[in-house]
């Protein structure tokens, strides 16, 4: 009786979050002008649109140029931050992290009011360096979470053994520890593109004209005029988004069976 | 001359307990030396301070006459072998064993022919292009000597490297190092909490209690004549007695065992006439029924038998000492509650330090 009730409501929950979702991908497909059902006739109208209009083909364009350097910028700096927390060899080590994980539950519009005055102060405010320093900003959370249990992770008598095989530290890292961290830093760097794929909030802060993303196109469009390219470009990002996700539960399982094969 | 290896009253403390204390240890070129002693008394301490991982609080460690208590693990060229092997699980078999070659840039082909080389000798070649996921705990233990070996370092260190195998893979690769050992002439400091691993494989046992060594000898000295009290108890089995000497006679004291009992022991000196002291009887020194000429003879009775498949162990009692004796199966025949004459040499009777 318990269980068919959590059954139940398990269900409803999962309906609840996808329902949005699969409510406005048909309409990508819809031969109307008009964002709402019934659809008349299936058509790639609008795909087409989404493809060929110049704001959305920019707006594609710069969510992948952006997205590219805030993954850059946030995997490096935050694979550097995991190595240099890891075993203490910090002082204050915990304080730090916890400094580090703060913008994942700092408010997006706090974030992104100290973002763009600090911006214009260092003449960088509507570049597109500006927005993909923003952007890292956001996604180093999720590099570190990811790098981080990746290093936890690893033995550390395997990189004691390196050593006394011969292996300066720099070789250590290089031949032992990257390697083996490398899964983490991809599925963190996997986290970053999409976390600055679908960010809005600090985009409209901190983009010029020039830097609109995808999602801050379809924010804008939705105002303006409501045409199913916004259904389109829904679909485009949720296929990315799939893309990606899967790509990283992909890499985690290979991960888990390597993991798991070595410590049997 | 300085011995090959020797720790110079080496002290470690971590914060505020010392777990090392004032070490002193000489081991010579192409010894097996064990390091033997119960969990926490500074065995892996020691030996990764050997292998520079940790430094000592005080004192100097040296190698072949140079001090080397400064130099970082990459600079010793020592080969440790770790408890859990801990081989690089992103490299194969190959890939492990040519790793130490490449840090010392060993040329290619010379390196590809130098770990062909070494995985024969270790009857492991046809695995080389597996990872070490895929190989069997027996087999990963190997791979990890063969690659502490391929480079010739000129130490080996091993913690525990058997620990992990079942009893009979551990017999075997504990016959296979020592070979290894005699055939290359190595030199190995090897850890570990099994006396009889220590027993069968060493040169020499250090054995350690609380971070000191409590008595460093070949194998038949520490198991025949452990100096205290603590080493007869952790090597083998023993009889601990706590005797009041009667009189000590020309190095033979005679001791009053409790229960109107008497015996002669071999005393090593120090001892003096009235003072109480503890012995250790090893069992198996213990004959049951007839006694011979010159042996110490006790009027016994049999309290219990226990079989232990190629042995028997016989509980001994006479009011309130007791003893125990391990009698091989055929030797006769014996009944609890029967009286028995229990005897045995003098020699065997090993007086230990309070
Ligand atoms: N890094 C460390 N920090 C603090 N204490 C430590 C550290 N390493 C070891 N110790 C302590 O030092 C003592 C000796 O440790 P060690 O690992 O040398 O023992 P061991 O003889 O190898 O024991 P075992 O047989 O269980 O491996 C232990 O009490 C341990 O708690
Ligand atoms: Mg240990």
């Amino acid at each position: 009786m318990f269980r068919a009730l959590q059954a139940t409501f398990g269900i409803a929950v999962v309906v609840f979050l996808l329902m949005p979702i699969f409510a406005i991908l048909p309409l990508a497909f819809t031969s109307s002008v008009f964002l709402n059902y019934p659809i008349p006739a299936y058509s790639m109208r609008w795909m087409h649109e989404l493809t060929t209009a110049e704001v959305w083909r920019t707006s594609i364009l710069n969510s992948l140029i952006i997205g590219s350097g805030a993954t850059v910028l946030a995997t490096v700096l935050g694979t550097l931050a995991s190595l240099g927390m890891r075993r203490g060899a910090l002082p204050m080590a915990g304080l730090l992290r916890t400094m580090f994980l703060l913008p994942m539950v700092v408010p997006a519009v706090v974030l992104g009011v100290g973002m763009q005055i600090f911006l214009v102060r260092l003449g960088l405010a509507s570049t597109y360096l500006g927005v993909i320093i923003a952007h890292a900003v956001l996604c180093i959370p999720f590099v570190i979470v990811s790098v981080s249990a990746a290093l936890q992770g690893i033995d550390p008598t395997i990189e004691r053994a390196a050593s006394s095989l011969g292996a300066r530290p720099v070789t250590v890292f290089r031949r032992v520890t990257l390697p083996l961290a490398i899964p983490g830093v991809v599925s963190g760097a996997i986290f970053a593109f999409a976390t600055s794929l679908d960010e809005v909030v600090l985009t409209l802060f901190v983009a010029g004209p020039n830097q609109r993303t995808l999602a801050r196109q379809m924010f804008s469009s939705i105002r303006e005029n409501i045409s199913p390219t916004v259904a389109a470009a829904a679909l485009l990002l949720i296929v990315g988004t799939l893309c990606l996700g899967g790509l990283g539960a992909l890499l985690r399982w290979r991960q888990g069976r390597k993991t798991a094969a070595a410590a049997a | 001359m300085r011995p090959f290896i020797q720790f110079e009253s080496v002290s470690k403390a971590f914060g505020s307990v010392t777990v090392v204390n004032a070490l002193d240890l000489a081991i010579e070129k192409g010894e097996f030396v064990s390091l033997l002693g119960p969990s926490g008394s500074g065995k892996t301490t020691i030996l990764m301070m050997l292998a520079g991982f940790e430094r000592p609080t005080q004192g100097a460690i040296y190698l072949d006459g140079k001090r080397i208590d400064h130099l970082p693990p990459y600079r010793r060229q020592m080969g440790v072998v770790f408890q859990n092997y801990a081989l690089f699980p992103h490299m194969t078999v190959a890939e492990n064993v040519a790793f130490p070659l490449e840090m010392q840039r060993v040329p290619r082909a010379e390196i590809a022919r130098r770990v062909e080389r070494a995985l024969d000798m270790v009857k492991l070649k046809p695995l080389k292009d597996r990872r070490p996921s895929q190989l069997s705990g027996g087999q990963q233990q190997r791979i990890a000597l063969t690659r502490a070996l391929v480079f010739e370092p000129s130490v080996i260190l091993m913690d525990e490297p058997l620990g992990a195998l079942d009893k009979q893979l551990r017999e075997h690769m504990q016959l296979e190092i020592r070979e290894l050992h005699k055939r290359l002439g190595l030199t190995i400091v090897f850890v570990t909490h099994d006396q009889s691993e220590a027993l069968t494989m060493s040169d020499r046992i250090a054995v350690f209690n609380a971070g000191r060594i409590e008595q460093i000898d070949n194998p038949q000295v520490i198991y025949d004549t452990p100096r205290t009290r603590f080493v007869a108890e952790f090597i083998g089995e023993t009889n601990l007695i706590e005797a009041k000497i009667a009189s000590v006679d020309n190095q033979v004291a005679r001791l009053s065992l409790g229960a109107g009992l008497s015996a002669r022991a071999h005393a090593a000196g120090g001892l003096s006439a009235g003072q109480t002291a503890s012995f250790s009887l090893r069992p198996e020194r213990i004959r049951l029924g007839m006694a011979p000429e010159g042996s110490n003879a006790l009027d016994m009775t049999i309290t219990d038998c226990i079989y232990h498949g190629d042995h028997m162990r016989v509980q001994l009692a006479r009011d309130d000492f007791s003893l125990v004796a391990r009698c091989e199966r055929l030797a006769g025949h014996w009944t609890v509650g029967a009286p028995v004459v229990a005897s045995f040499d003098p020699r065997d009777c090993t007086v230990l330090a309070q």
